[in-house]
């Protein structure tokens, strides 16, 4: 490889893009197609910025806007390289035409996505309307909770999404502002242990294989769509939740941070809990902390694989608890939150008897504060004292005016 | 947990200013966690950054907080924004003016009976990188308030910092972190 290692300290003060950037440094990506959009930009302009430097040997390519970004990468991926780029929001959302047709032609693309609200109004702080936005898209889906998991969840999505028998493209969400630019401590691998877990890349049905002529990105009408979308989500359902726990235990024999599909903190004996996703995640576990000092034993799940969804890792962690918030960082748009669903949809038909309520949160960028969880957390226990859910199933968390619930 | 707000306008460094003390901190064993708020900020707008400083790894990222210190690196921003919001008894301020601590005060009331320590950092600034940039000198007057670190390693940890710079800015920047340490009262 002809190009300048690094040297890093063992740990570094980065924020979440400046960690996304290294590590796509340390993988040696081959291609990146982007366009710049807040709070994503530094990822690829890092990674533009190693290019120039010599740190790595690869291609930037400038394109005139998200979507051509992604199509660069689909053609880059098709021709047999490792690619990879970063977008947020409107950006996200001008790349969901091709997001599919990445997943549909199986190609191992890693997106680094700065979640950040959709307009309108418009908004560049933080929520999970992209996030959400792109969830029937047959993606992988990792989720950081700070600047380290973003760092480490590169390496892990690049090792997934390009193993042969997966061959999915994989998203890497982090939140907006709140991890991309926050800087925090970093755990570093050196360059060589960062590009040792990945490897190198192996190529499969790459289009400059002249020798193996393929073709990719065909047209099936009904004699054949079915199946292929059949499979696809055949393997999102089955191959990949073992792949991901292969990953993260060679991540930890590698690095010693313990990564997991569903990340349980103080869930043992807990009798309320809270799921959510992104930073929220690691402050409702300081509160969580807080409660049990106030004689409430609370819990958090964190989900840390999006999509696939953790079906019967999220029913085996909540199969005790009484009663459960789930929190959503997306307006819904006329139904319950994205989490509230798939939770009940993973309790259905087993033995839980939890009362599960849903939470819109933080929309916008809007502070989720320790004050707020500690009311959650009471109201939960609240349900568990009643017997019932006391609530409305359906609230909003700090939103001002006359107070939002339904259902 | 140690925690510090810095109030600022967009382009005088409050955002690299957190960033290269979190930097520092850090390389003493300690956890740090340094942000801002941004919105669609433009040069000049006022805006906010902050620390985290503390022995555990930080887990919360709530934007409220309750400061320890109070950095104020624009002069007029003492005076047209509340500084003093969400404050503790014990919150200290260290502020940018040309004033005398009594003229400061008389201009803004709300500092009356408050730990105020003021420097002249865009003075400074100017006399020694010769660009109003107030962020560097703010933290040589930190470190006289605070006593956290002895300025001799605290300046040998910002060359590191700043170690991509040209050397002639680095040493005005030594320069200035000298100044602000000695001129603090």
């Amino acid at each position: 490889m002809a190009f300048d290692k690094m040297e890093l300290r063992d740990i570094e003060v980065w924020d979440g893009n400046f960690a996304a950037a290294q590590a796509m440094r340390q993988c040696q990506i081959d291609v990146v197609a982007a366009y710049p959009i807040t709070p994503s930009t530094p990822i690829v302009e890092g990674y533009a910025k190693f290019l120039a430097d010599g740190y790595v040997e690869g291609e930037f390519v400038m394109v005139e806007s998200e979507h051509a970004a992604m199509s660069g990468c689909i053609g880059a991926a098709a021709a047999g390289g490792r690619v990879a780029t970063a977008t947020s929001s409107q950006g996200f959302a001008l790349m969901v035409e091709t997001l599919y047709q990445a997943s549909g032609m199986r190609l191992p693309i890693v997106l680094n996505v700065v979640n950040r609200a959709l307009a309108a109004p418009l908004n560049v702080n933080g929520d999970h309307s992209d996030m959400y936005l792109g969830r029937d898209s047959g993606w992988i889906q990792f989720d950081a909770y700070c600047p380290q998991d973003a760092y480490d969840l590169n390496f892990i999505a690049f090792k997934v999404s390009e193993d042969h028998d997966v061959r999915l493209p994989c998203m890497v969400h982090q939140d907006g502002f709140l991890t991309s630019h926050t800087a925090q401590g970093v755990h570093t691998l050196t360059d060589d242990q960062g590009y040792g877990f990945v490897g190198e890349f192996k190529p499969m049905n790459d289009m400059l294989d002249f020798e193996h002529p393929v073709t990719h990105g065909v047209q099936t009408e009904e004699d054949w769509h079915f199946e292929h979308k059949a499979r696809q989500h055949n393997d999102l359902m089955t191959k990949v939740m073992p792949k991901i726990q292969a990953a993260f235990d060679d991540f930890e024999k590698l690095s010693g941070r313990k990564y997991n599909i569903v990340e349980k903190y103080d869930m043992d004996d807990a009798d309320v809990c809270v799921v959510c996703m992104g930073t929220s995640v690691e402050t409702a576990r300081e509160v969580a902390t807080e409660m049990r000092a106030q004689g409430i034993k609370a819990g958090v799940v964190g989900i840390r694989v999006i999509r696939p969804f953790p079906f019967f890792e999220i029913r085996e962690a909540l199969k005790d608890i009484k009663a459960i918030a789930a929190l959503d960082r997306s307006s819904p748009g006329g139904t319950v939150g994205m989490l509230f669903n798939e939770i009940a949809g993973s309790l259905y038909n087993s033995d839980s008897k939890a009362l599960l309520s849903g939470y819109v949160y933080g929309l916008g960028g809007r502070d989720l504060t320790k004050a707020n969880l500690v009311a959650l957390f009471k109201e939960l226990q609240a349900n568990v004292d009643a017997g019932k859910v006391t609530t409305p199933l359906q609230q909003f968390i700090g939103v001002r005016g006359p107070k939002l619930a339904y259902l | 947990m140690l925690e510090i707000r810095w109030h600022s306008r967009a382009g005088q460094g409050a955002v690299t200013g957190a960033k290269g003390l979190a930097d520092v901190v850090s390389t003493t064993g300690k956890h740090v966690q340094a942000f801002a708020f941004y919105g669609s900020a433009k040069r000049g707008a006022a805006m906010t950054a902050y620390n985290r400083v503390d022995d555990e790894v930080i887990m919360n990222h709530e934007k409220y907080m309750k400061p320890d210190y109070v950095f104020v690196i624009d002069p007029a921003l003492a005076i047209t924004t509340d500084i003093t919001i969400n404050h503790k008894e014990t919150t200290k301020y260290i502020i940018t003016t040309h004033l005398s601590k009594e003229e400061l005060i008389k201009a803004q009331p709300k500092l009356e009976g408050k730990e105020v320590y003021t420097v002249d950092c865009i003075t400074i600034a100017n006399e020694t990188i010769g660009r109003p940039i107030p962020n560097t000198p703010m933290l040589g007057a930190f470190m006289k308030v605070s006593g956290m670190y002895e300025i001799d390693f605290f300046k040998d940890s910002m060359k590191r910092v700043l170690e991509k710079l040209p050397q002639k800015i680095i040493d005005s920047n030594m320069l200035a972190i000298q100044r602000a340490y000695d001129e603090v009262k």
